[in-house]
């Protein structure tokens, strides 16, 4: 218990640390205030940007949907919803095609010099065709975040499957198992610690192309909200946005890992 | 009848530095319920023999036939045990042994009354729901081993099962084993390079030659079991198989040191 407040403590040293001297330089007046307001600023901000806009007035709905109704939760929903989408789609299909060319090598052949020509063209630079192809609102960030989930997907499925050991296919066949249970029950989960490497850096693409597809095709959502600060430069909502960024990268991640350790906790040299 | 009837059997292997012969002239009936050790050091073709019996390497000249079939893919009825277990790691021990018959399509009820079964039988009952990772390389074993029980396949294959275990473990292993053929009269055809276990185990130990592979000697072991490894029978069996193990294996080296110098 000590030990862990310790860790804690020696942890939280430098990000206080640069608070500190953060908030201090502001308040002597170091930082100009437009540009780069201080953290108790920032963190008002971020309360206030937390709280419902409008007064809750009884009888108008349950006090739960009020207390919900704030502006950030509202944004920080909408992107979630799309990253989950999107990376949906990208990965639903990435896995089986993934799949059959790791399985295959004469499919494998036939895709692969198709995906490695598309494979290095950033998300973003879909950007252009994604709003010529869907106009605005949702489908074009579905349409972004699914090609940033699906290389990530398919690259770690492709050499999941390539790298099963052959003993379980020669344990398997031995059992007599025919074609599609070796896949579903021996391939696929041999290939498992491949595919959820793939999957977390999949989330973790999906989440950069979202914030920025969201600044160009909608109107709510963490990185549309930042940008329209940008505009009436509220630098302190910018701030507090990007914090926000962060906690539901963070809490994404933990989640994805959380996953990943279920799982996999048949998986040989993964304590937790 | 399943006996094993291994008939002139050849195997070639094409390599980029020339052909080898792995096995040559192989003729070998192994009978219902026989227990047969094929003996020899590394690189004579024990795997290889034991890979085209199960189907997974069909010879490249002759056959083998088993029940009237020639055998050319791997089934469930010759049951494989391998050297690394390769048990499923994603799936419980309960799980790995229920998995051959699930692929049989066989109904629920009866899956698990085999399985409680093959646990009781093995002493697993109390790890059934952990996984192999969790497992030390003998309980590993016996789940390998209950696995292909649960197929109920007349023929078990098993390549130099207890190759990786401690001596205390392979001996209470190769007890279970004894214990578990006698019992399911269950016909073994079991690859070792050690010359003591093929004494303890076999019936017969058939001696394999070194490239190319051929049956040096076919000896039948008549002492009644448990065979007693600090007896004078055994002792006199196990230095005359030494000496022919010898040869074999000097063959292997030296066949080794020509290599390393081209190298
Ligand atoms: N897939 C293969 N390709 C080429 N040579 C092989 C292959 N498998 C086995 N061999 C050769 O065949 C011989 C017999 O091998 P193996 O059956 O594994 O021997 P053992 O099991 O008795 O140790 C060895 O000399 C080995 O190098
Ligand atoms: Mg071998």
């Amino acid at each position: 218990m000590l030990k862990k407040l310790q860790a804690f403590a020696h942890g939280a040293l430098v990000p206080v640390l640069v608070l500190i001297l953060w908030e201090a330089g502001s308040r002597a007046g170091l930082f100009s205030e437009v540009l780069l307001p201080s953290p108790s600023a920032v963190a008002v901000k971020w309360w206030a940007y937390l709280l419902p806009t409008q007064d809750y007035v009884p009888g108008s709905g349950s006090y739960f949907t009020w207390l919900i109704s704030g502006e950030l939760l509202h944004d920080a929903y909408s992107s979630l919803y799309r990253v989950i989408v999107g990376f949906i789609i990208g990965a639903g299909l990435a896995l089986p095609l993934g799949l059959v060319m790791g399985a295959n090598n004469r499919i494998y052949d036939l895709f692969n010099p198709l995906v490695q020509i598309l494979r290095p063209i950033p998300p973003i630079a879909y950007i252009p065709l994604a709003i010529l192809w869907f106009g605005l609102g949702n489908p074009p960030s579905f349409f972004l975040i699914a090609i940033g989930a699906f290389f990530p997907v398919l690259m770690n499925t492709i050499a999941g499957v390539r790298h099963v050991d052959g003993i379980y296919l020669r344990a398997a066949r031995n059992l007599g198992v025919n074609y599609w249970t070796m896949f579903t029950r021996v391939i696929l989960p041999a290939s498992t610690p491949y595919i959820l490497a793939g999957v977390r850096i999949g989330i973790g693409t999906a989440f950069i192309v979202v914030i920025v597809s969201e600044m160009i095709a909608v109107n709510d959502g963490l990185g549309f909200r930042i940008l329209e600060a940008r505009e009436f430069m509220w630098s302190d909502k910018i701030i507090a946005g990007m914090i926000t960024i962060g906690l539901l990268g963070l809490a994404i991640d933990t989640a994805v890992s959380r996953l990943n350790n279920h799982l996999l906790r048949w998986h040989r040299g993964l304590e937790h | 009848m399943s006996d094993i009837l291994i008939k002139d059997v050849q195997k070639v292997f094409k390599t980029p530095g020339g052909d080898v012969t792995a096995l040559k002239d192989i003729n070998l009936t192994v009978k219902q319920g026989e227990f047969v050790c094929l003996l020899g050091p590394s690189g004579c073709g024990k795997s290889t023999l034991l890979n085209a019996v199960a189907g997974f390497q069909p010879p490249s000249a002759g056959e083998i036939v088993i029940e009237g079939k020639k055998i050319l893919t791997p089934g469930p009825d010759r049951g494989m045990v391998f050297q690394e277990y390769a048990l499923f790691p994603w799936m419980t021990v309960a799980q790995n042994i229920a998995f051959g018959l699930q692929i049989q399509k066989k109904e629920k009820a009866e899956i698990d009354l085999t399985v409680n079964q093959l646990l009781d039988l093995l002493h697993l009952k109390d790890f059934r729901d952990r996984f192999p990772k969790d497992l030390s390389g003998g309980m590993r074993q016996r789940v390998a081993i209950a696995r292909v029980l649960a197929l109920d396949s007349p023929i078990m294959l098993m390549d130099e099962p207890f190759g990786a275990l401690d001596a205390l473990t392979r001996r209470n292993l190769q007890d279970e084993l004894l214990r578990i053929w006698e019992k399911l009269n269950k016909t073994i055809l079991f690859v070792t390079h050690s010359i003591e276990e093929s004494i303890y185990l076999a019936d017969r130990i058939v001696v394999m030659t070194y490239r190319p592979g051929t049956i040096k000697r076919d000896q039948y072991v008549t002492m009644p079991r448990p065979r007693d490894p600090s007896s004078h029978e055994f002792n006199e069996l196990k230095r005359e198989l030494g000496r022919l193990v010898m040869e074999e294996q000097q063959r292997h080296a030296a066949d080794e040191l020509k290599l390393a110098a081209v190298d």
